[in-house]
């Protein structure tokens, strides 16, 4: 009866037979409405993965593009500016916001780029000379970044589809190969069980009603054999009482009860 | 699952790379130095001085201490120097992002995330 599955501690009766086909209809809901689940994440999952594919390859060509304009900078300056940069920055002009995005009840973070206004570390960087090129080299560079910071977005929501996916996916195996072939179980063993009362029950019954059949008809052979008797002894002796009582037909004498 | 404090306040992108990466990126406006005595700043730059454990001690701070950063962008020649650290961090915050250098082309294969795409798709 019990498979490799097994069945719930329950005992075999009526209530708790309701009980577990609720249970098995609850099981078979949730079943399906996690599948649904898990087919909505996997598909953006794989949106994502085809778009991080193509960020990181627009990526290699926009960071190509902007060292290059860093060795432009570099060029018309004539000298290094890293450390000059390094010491001056300060604030933080470009920075990220992040807000959600609720993809089947999974919170993505996705990063948005945005830029402090008023603040500016490098105002004196490339006074001398090269100014119109470090101008074009932040404005390429903070084109770069946003890239980045797209793709790192798109990064993080990778991962963390990842682990959701594979947590919705474990609750959807562990419903159809546990859950509900153990509440299946459980009813075909309540099921057996009722019906192996039912069965004593009715043996039971019959049991009695022949045992009571049996008693009657004892009884009705002792009366039909009481009744014979009676009848054979008013036999035996009515030839005698003919003659002495032949006046005696209306019945002065006591005749036995007639008992059918 | 991330709640919604763990990034909320994140609002930086931090750096780990060669000079002229770093350089580039703080042109873009990214760099930030904490305010207060000792400001922590947001960048390391690395050269081939730069000795392995400073660059591990930075991701550290970067990734684990630091709570105000959103993105962490780092050299992928650099990223290979502590790849060990790198693949074993899974945190979604903040996104490890490697970025390619000047020297050093991009090479997808040696990607830690699209590593994790291939091995999904069975590639």
């Amino acid at each position: 009866m019990s498979g490799a599955v097994g069945r719930e501690p329950v005992f075999p009766t009526r209530q708790s037979l309701g009980l577990m086909k609720s249970k098995l209809k609850g099981a078979e809901t949730g079943h399906s409405l996690l599948k649904r689940k898990s087919e909505a994440l996997t598909k953006r999952f794989r949106e994502i993965t085809r778009r991080i594919d193509e960020a990181k390859q627009k990526m290699g060509r926009v960071m190509q593009i902007a060292a290059f304009s860093l060795a432009e900078v570099s060029y018309a300056v004539g000298g290094d500016i890293g450390y000059q940069v390094q010491e001056s920055a300060k604030q933080a002009r470009f920075r990220v916001r992040a807000k959600q995005e609720n993809v089947s009840g999974v919170f993505l973070p996705q990063f948005e780029s945005y830029t402090q206004e008023g603040v500016n570390d490098f105002a004196l960087t490339g006074l001398g000379k090269g100014g119109q090129q470090i101008q074009r080299c932040r404005e390429t560079y903070a084109r770069a970044v946003e890239t980045l910071v797209e793709l790192a977005s798109l990064q993080t929501a990778f991962l963390i589809l990842d682990e959701v996916i594979k947590v919705v996916n474990r609750r959807v195996n562990a419903i159809e190969h546990v859950i509900i072939p153990r509440t299946e179980n459980t009813i075909k063993y309540i099921n057996s069980e009722l019906d192996e009362l039912d069965r004593e029950e009715f043996y039971r019954l019959k049991k009695v009603s022949g045992k009571k059949q049996r008693d009657n008809a004892a009884a009705d052979a002792e009366i039909l054999a009481a009744r014979q008797k009676a009848a054979a002894e008013e036999a035996g002796k009515s030839p005698a009482a003919e003659e002495p009582g032949a006046a005696d037909v209306l019945g002065e004498q006591e005749d036995n009860d007639v008992i059918f | 699952m991330a709640s919604a404090t763990t990034y909320k306040d994140r609002q930086l992108l931090a750096v780990i790379g060669d000079e002229d990466s770093v350089t580039g990126l703080l042109l873009a406006g990214i760099g930030h130095v904490t305010e207060g005595a000792g400001g922590q700043r947001n960048f390391l730059v690395v050269d081939a001085k730069t000795e392995t454990s400073q660059i591990e001690q930075a991701f550290q701070n970067f990734t684990q201490e630091r709570k105000d950063i959103a993105v962490l962008l780092i050299n992928q020649h650099v990223a290979e120097r502590i790849r060990h650290s790198l693949d074993s961090f899974a945190d979604p915050f903040p996104a490890v992002l490697e970025i390619p250098s000047k020297d050093h082309p991009y090479d997808p294969e040696k990607d830690s995330v699209l590593k994790r795409v291939r091995r999904l798709f069975g590639e």
